[in-house]
Order: structure tokens, then C-alpha cells, then sequence
């Protein structure tokens, strides 16, 4: 049975994010976790794809912390099966650690035809990792898709540019990324979620697909994190009101003449 | 850092090379080092002296046939084969949504590291290359720095201003490589409708989010955008759900920072914040008073924005005339 892999990246929900008023330092501790947006995406798509062709569909996740509430949900949504690649040296990987971590995670799952990733991740949004791990496995690289289409032997993609829309061909297997406007991701019914706890989840230490301590953390990437600060922004802040539009109007072109924005 | 030297720079869009040029020139002098932009394809000669003009101490060119049109693969297979031949230490690539593409394919390959977006770039004290970048929607700043080389970055266009140019020499250098045909076949491109400036050259932006009720509605940006010589922009769902565009601004969009943007209807989600937080004057019309947009705006308008535009319309008529 042709397989479908899609990438699954548990990041911070970003929208809870909050600096420390006391440092001005991020907080990410306690911040619940979710499926990355876009990934989230990749895996609808593969859904349907799956649904269609009724080809079989595994997630890969690699990760330093618990991930498994977030493969549940995708087991869920309608994925069959969960590979995850869970341990604690993974901490300070970069993309390269990463992609090449999940490049090995997929040589033990197997065979496949199709790998499916979110066009980046929402926490560092790199849109490294896809392009990397198509690199790695030597197979067609396609980014930004907007509408997928497969047959037996290849897939065609139309990718969304900045000022362009490209339609594409390549033979399988191959990666695609994906965007967020290629599908609406559905919720799972109660039904599924119950089903989907029989489902099998695999759970892999860097010693199962033969990856040594060295090779990745900070040791093994190529880029490393200094700092993370919160961006200060100086803004004015200032109320125009007035009793009409009209007056409001007035007072505001005033300041942007003032500020050398409108005018000669 | 070992044997590698230079500090280098490619862009598929012409004008985003010229303003890598202009990151890459402070990094070569500290570095003591020569900065060289790469153009692939043919007919290079007149580009080859207009980047030498803009900073470039040397133009790597490689001509060939599979170069002239653009393609990923065949340009990730051409900056391979010079990487590895010439062994650069730093790369700056246009963060294009193919640039950036490209760079991370063109890291896998050399084996290293590759910060994406950068806003800034130094050299350390130890002469390692150190990048920031805004991640998690906008909520931060990481500061990163390499571990190996070459040292890969992209760069979005309008982080960096073109130097101005001049008369400077430089050295002009044609290599010639043959190239496989690229595994994933182009069939169409189709142009999205375009306006004449691109929004992130617009010096002014009036923007528009879910609180524009009508398509049709727009007509008052327009008029407004006539009368300041601007440019209208909008939010990711006007794209997205409503399907009136086919851009955004903001963090999955485009990244403006025009003289004055002013935001009408937009509730100010980080993720569209991300792609304007650069704007040099900020202005925000919303009618809920708690919005979040106005924690970024440097004139805070409370009110309807169907009330609000028709009447600065009225009144900047007068005062332009
Ligand atoms: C992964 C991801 C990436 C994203 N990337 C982007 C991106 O790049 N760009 C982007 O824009 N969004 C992006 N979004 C979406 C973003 O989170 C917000 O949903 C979006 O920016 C909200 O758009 P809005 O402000 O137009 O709409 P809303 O949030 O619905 O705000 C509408 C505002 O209009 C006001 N309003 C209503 N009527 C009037 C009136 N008559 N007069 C004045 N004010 C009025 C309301 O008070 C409200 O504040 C992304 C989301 C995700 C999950």
C-alpha cells in the first residue's frame, strides 16, 4: 500500500505567550503546546489524499519534551499510525539537527511515496525543515502549495508565491510543504477520538534509529540561540478625539504634517 | 574558521541582491575580506558592473543554458558546486519565499547551519557571524550565532538600504559548470493581478482588516490611497476567507515599513503586527476602544471607520490643495 509521511511539529501556542514584566524575558513554560498550524494543514491534506486513494498515512514527530496528547489528536483526525523520536539530548537542535533526525526516523519507518510538511513552523518560522529533510532523502522538493494533485507516479503542485502562482510536476516519491490556505483542518468527532485511542503510537529513542548524543543538541547543530528578548516597541500612543469625525480628521492630518508623512 | 574566506551574495530578484550587497559590506570589512555577489544565467555583463556599483568587490557569473530561466534546483546545484570550490564563510540569500527555499537545501548540502529572515547581522568578537530575527508571531527576538561554515542567512528585501552607487573597481568572473535537469518540471506560472508599486515600496499603506464590511467598501480606500499616493493593503482573512485579495501583510505576508501606515478595522493580531511593526508612523482606527492594534499605533482613533476615512479624505483634500 503507497504511504503518506507528514511531519508533525508540537510548538507553543503563540497566542499565550507572555514576557516576564520583571525581566522582559519570554515565558514559554507552561504555555500549553499544540500541532504547529501549518503542519496541522499538511496533515488534512494527507487525510484526503489517504481517504481518496486509500493509501496508508504515518505522522513523525521528533521532539525533546511529551508530545503525545498532539499525535493523539492527529491519530484522531485520521492518521493510522504515530512514530515519535523522543528524547532529551534533542534540546538546542537547529533545522539541520532536526531534519536529519527526522531523515533517519524515516529510513526506519520505511518505504514511502509522499512526505507532506507545513510550509514553516508557527513558534520559529523557519520554513528550514521541510526543504532540509527532502534534501537529505535525495527526493524532489516542492514548497508553498496551495492544491495538491496525485497520481499513481506523480504529484502536481500549484505553489503560491509573492507575486505568482506556479504549477509543478515531479515524480514520486517527493516532499511538498504546504500552506495555510490549501485547507481547512476538521475537528475530530468524539467518535474518532475514541477510535483513535487503539491506535498505535511508536515511540523511538536516539539509539533506535542510530543517532549518537554528539550529533545532535547544540554539539550537533550549526546554529546556535544566544538570546531571546522580547521587542520593545516606542509607539506614541496618542488619543485624537473630538466631538465629529470631522474634527477628529482635522486633528490627525495636523500631526502627520507635523510628522512630515502627508504633505510636501 | 579555517580555510574559508569572502563573504558572498545571491538573490534571484535583482534589487534584493543590491541590498544584500549593502548588508554584506560592513561584514567583509570587519572580516577583511573581499564581498562577492553571484548571478547565474546569461548576459550577466551589464548586472555584473550595476552590483559592482552597489558594493561588490567581485561578481561570480555562471552561465548556462538550465540557469536561464529561474529554477531552484538548478541554482541550489550551481551555488553547491562554487561553495565547495571556492569555500566561502559567509552566504547572504534573499529571503524569497524560493530563496528561502534555496538556502535551506543549499545548507543541507554543505552541511551547516542557516538563520532564516534576519533583521541584523554582526560579527562577533571571535569573528563568528551573529543574526537576530523576530520569531514566535512576533513575540520575540532570538539572537543566534554559527557553530560551522559557511554561515547561511536570508534576508527579507527592505530589511537593508541599497548603498548609493559609484564608480568602484571590481572583478568580473565567468565560471562555467554543466548542470543535471531539474527533477521537479515548472508546467505554468501565472502572474497574480499587480499593482504598479509593490506594497513593500509603498511609502504610505492604508490597510484594511475584517472591520470592511463590503468589497465595494474599499472604494474609500482608494480614495484615500489617490489622495496620499499610497498603497492599500489588507490582513490575512480578506485574503484568505473573503478571497478580495491574493496578499497579505503580516507575518505569513508581506513585511512593509512605509513612512505611515494607517490600519482601519484590524484588531491587531500579532501575526499581522509582525509585518508592520516597522512602519515609521503608525495610525489605527477601530472602533472598540481595548483594541490590540492601538498598543502598536502612535495615533490611537476610536471610532467608525465609515465615518472616520470619508471625513480624512475631506480633510486632507483641503490641506494638500
Ligand atoms: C499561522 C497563522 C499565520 C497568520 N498570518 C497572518 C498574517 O500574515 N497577516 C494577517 O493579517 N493575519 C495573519 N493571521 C491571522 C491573524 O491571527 C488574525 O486572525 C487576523 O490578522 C485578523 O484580521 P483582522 O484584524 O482583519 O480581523 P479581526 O481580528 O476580526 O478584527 C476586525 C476588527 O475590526 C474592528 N471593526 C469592525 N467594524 C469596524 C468599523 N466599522 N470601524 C472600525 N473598526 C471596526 C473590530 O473592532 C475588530 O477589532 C495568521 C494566523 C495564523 C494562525
Amino acid at each position: 500500500m503507497p504511504r503518506i509521511i507528514v511531519c508533525l511539529k508540537q510548538s507553543v501556542d503563540v497566542s499565550q505567550l507572555k514576557a516576564d514584566p520583571s525581566t522582559g524575558r519570554l515565558v514559554t513554560a507552561g504555555v500549553s503546546r499544540k500541532i504547529s498550524d501549518f503542519d496541522k494543514n499538511a496533515l488534512e491534506e494527507a487525510i484526503r489524499i489517504k481517504e481518496k486513494n486509500g493509501w496508508e498515512l504515518a505522522t513523525v514527530t521528533v521532539n525533546f519534551e511529551e508530545v503525545k496528547a498532539s499525535i493523539r489528536e492527529a491519530l484522531a483526525m485520521g492518521a493510522d499510525k504515530g512514530f515519535v523520536v523522543l528524547d532529551e539530548a534533542l534540546k538546542g537542535s537547529d533545522t539541520w539537527v532536526t531534519s536529519s533526525v527526522l531523515a533517519k526516523a524515516v529510513g526506519k519507518i520505511g518505504e514511502f511515496d509522499l512526505i507532506l510538511c507545513g510550509e514553516a513552523s508557527i513558534d520559529g518560522f523557519s520554513a528550514q525543515v521541510g526543504p532540509r529533510l527532502g534534501e537529505l532523502l535525495k527526493i524532489p522538493v516542492i514548497t508553498y502549495a496551495r492544491k495538491i494533485n496525485i497520481t499513481q507516479k506523480t504529484v502536481q503542485v500549484e505553489r503560491v508565491l509573492e507575486d505568482q502562482y506556479e504549477t509543478v510536476e515531479a515524480n514520486l516519491p517527493a516532499l511538498v510543504t504546504v500552506t495555510k490556505e490549501i485547507n481547512e483542518p476538521r475537528i475530530p468527532s468524539l467518535m474518532a477520538i475514541m477510535k483513535a485511542s487503539k491506535k498505535e503510537i511508536l515511540t523511538w529513542k536516539l539509539a533506535d534509529i542510530e543517532v549518537s548524543a554528539e550529533e545532535v543538541g547544540e554539539s550537533g547543530s550549526g546554529v546556535r540561540i544566544r538570546d531571546v528578548t522580547v521587542p520593545q516597541v516606542g509607539r506614541k500612543k496618542i488619543r485624537i478625539e473630538g466631538e465629529t469625525a470631522a474634527e477628529i480628521a482635522e486633528k490627525l492630518v495636523k500631526e502627520l504634517v507635523k510628522e512630515g508623512v502627508v504633505g510636501k | 574558521m579555517g580555510e574559508k574566506k569572502g563573504v558572498w551574495a545571491f538573490s534571484e530578484n535583482m534589487e534584493l541582491l543590491k541590498e544584500l550587497l549593502a548588508c554584506g559590506s560592513p561584514l567583509a570589512a570587519k572580516l577583511d575580506t573581499e564581498l562577492s555577489a553571484v548571478l547565474l544565467g546569461g548576459d550577466m555583463k551589464e548586472k555584473a558592473n550595476e552590483l559592482i556599483k552597489h558594493g561588490a568587490d567581485r561578481v561570480l557569473i555562471v552561465d548556462n543554458p538550465n540557469l536561464r530561466a529561474f529554477h531552484i534546483e538548478t541554482c541550489l546545484a550551481a551555488l553547491t558546486k562554487l561553495a565547495k570550490e571556492k569555500n566561502p564563510q559567509i552566504i547572504l540569500i534573499g529571503a524569497t519565499k524560493n530563496g528561502k527555499d534555496l538556502a535551506s537545501r543549499l545548507a543541507t548540502r554543505l552541511q551547516t547551519g542557516c538563520t532564516p529572515d534576519c533583521s541584523q547581522l554582526f560579527v562577533d568578537e571571535e569573528g563568528w557571524l551573529t543574526t537576530k530575527r523576530i520569531v514566535f508571531s512576533g513575540n520575540a527576538i532570538v539572537t543566534a550565532s554559527y557553530l560551522k561554515t559557511p554561515q547561511i542567512a536570508t534576508i527579507p528585501s527592505r530589511t537593508f538600504e541599497k548603498l548609493e552607487p559609484h564608480e568602484r573597481t571590481g572583478n568580473a568572473e565567468k565560471i562555467s559548470m554543466s548542470l543535471e535537469e531539474p527533477k521537479v518540471k515548472i508546467m505554468k506560472i501565472e502572474k497574480m493581478e499587480a499593482t504598479d508599486v509593490k506594497i513593500e515600496d509603498a511609502k504610505i499603506v492604508i490597510c484594511g482588516g475584517r472591520g470592511v464590511e463590503k468589497k465595494e467598501d474599499f472604494s474609500f480606500f482608494k480614495e484615500l490611497a489617490r489622495t496620499l499616493q499610497g498603497q492599500i493593503g489588507n490582513t490575512r482573512p480578506l485574503a484568505e476567507d473573503r478571497k478580495w485579495f491574493s496578499s497579505w501583510v503580516g507575518l505569513s505576508g508581506k513585511k512593509i515599513k512605509p513612512a505611515l501606515y494607517i490600519g482601519c478595522g484590524i484588531s491587531g493580531m500579532i501575526q499581522h503586527v509582525a509585518g508592520m511593526r516597522d512602519s515609521q508612523v503608525v495610525v489605527a482606527i477601530n472602533k472598540d476602544p481595548e483594541a490590540a492594534i492601538f498598543e502598536v499605533a502612535d495615533y490611537i482613533l476610536v471610532g467608525d471607520l465609515y465615518e472616520i476615512l470619508p471625513a480624512i479624505v475631506q480633510e486632507l483634500k483641503k490641506t494638500l490643495n
